[in-house]
């Protein structure tokens, strides 16, 4: 398949680290990921909310989680993190599509949702994609959810294929000054 | 019961396959339809690889093939010789891991009358 991408490059976008206070008063930090122990994650992903999984990822035991994690968690992968107090609680990631392009996908526990997280590790996510020559970049969001829909958009992806149950975004990178 | 089973790209002939026969019960007939690929292949080429499968696997099952609009295609033969449940992959992932439905799947799921298996 054939994916269309916006003719106007997004960006750029300012890699980690980044420090900041979340809207509930939390120091957050957001890292890039460049090996050690996959742990912190799993933790992560074992508190993660089950309503919040979507088209089957995060899988939902420990075992899946590590299969899963070791299969994102790579080299070719591009993967930034925030943790608050120490602990992994939000994750984003870019991993290679096979196609010269990269597939998006981020994850932020329950109670740190809709207090500006989230899009803070997308600019992250796509600053350090930048550093690392990334030039385009696709997703797919159930078609139901306008919230993540409209942040997207926000960002600078733009619809590919709204035909399915799922929608399609995709968006290109500026390259790096 | 008579299950019809549809195939569409050709990477996932023995998973779809191998896992209608897991579901079989005495008695139950087994149909396998080759619908246009989304893949590279070509319809031929599908069904080849199908027949290959179904002969080496001694399955027993009939092959056919179906041209045109793959998923209106498989719904219409299904309803129109009174098979009782149909078969389809539902198991393709993004390079993520998201579970992802082909335009078969849904055309399937939202269409078809009969009990729909989707194989993962």
């Amino acid at each position: 398949m054939t994916r269309i991408y916006p003719d106007t490059p997004a960006g750029p976008f300012d890699p980690p680290p980044v420090v900041f206070t979340d809207a509930e008063n939390r120091q957050i930090e957001i890292q890039t990921y460049d090996g050690g122990p996959i742990d912190p994650f799993v933790t992560m992903y074992l508190a993660f909310e089950p309503a919040d999984r979507a088209q089957g990822i995060p899988p939902t035991n420990e075992s899946r989680i590590r299969e899963w994690l070791d299969r994102i968690l790579i080299d070719d992968a591009v993967n930034v993190y925030a943790t608050y107090d120490g602990g992994v609680i939000g994750h984003a990631t870019l991993v290679p599509d096979g196609n010269d392009a990269y597939e998006l996908a981020i994850f932020v526990l329950r109670a740190y949702q809709q207090s500006g997280i989230g899009t803070r590790l997308i600019y992250c996510l796509l600053g350090a994609g930048q550093d690392r020559g990334v030039e385009r970049v696709w997703l797919s969001v159930e078609r139901w959810n306008a919230a993540a829909r409209a942040l997207y958009r926000n960002v600078g992806f733009e619809p590919t294929d709204a035909d399915g149950f799922e929608f399609e975004m995709s968006l290109r990178l500026s390259a790096r000054q | 019961m008579r299950i019809l089973v549809g195939i569409d790209q050709s990477d996932r002939v023995a998973p779809v396959l191998s896992g209608a026969c897991q579901r079989l019960s005495d008695g139950d007939s087994l149909t396998v339809a080759v619908v246009t690929p989304t893949d590279e292949a070509s319809i031929d080429e599908l069904e080849t690889a199908v027949t290959a499968y179904v002969d080496a696997n001694e399955l027993g099952a009939t092959v056919t093939s179906l041209s045109g609009h793959p998923g209106s295609e498989l719904v219409e033969l299904a309803e129109r010789e009174g098979f009782d449940r149909l078969v389809i992959d539902g198991g393709r992932r993004s390079p993520l891991g998201k579970i992802q439905l082909a335009a078969l799947t849904e055309f399937v799921l939202l269409n078809a009358t009969m009990t729909v298996t989707l194989i993962r």
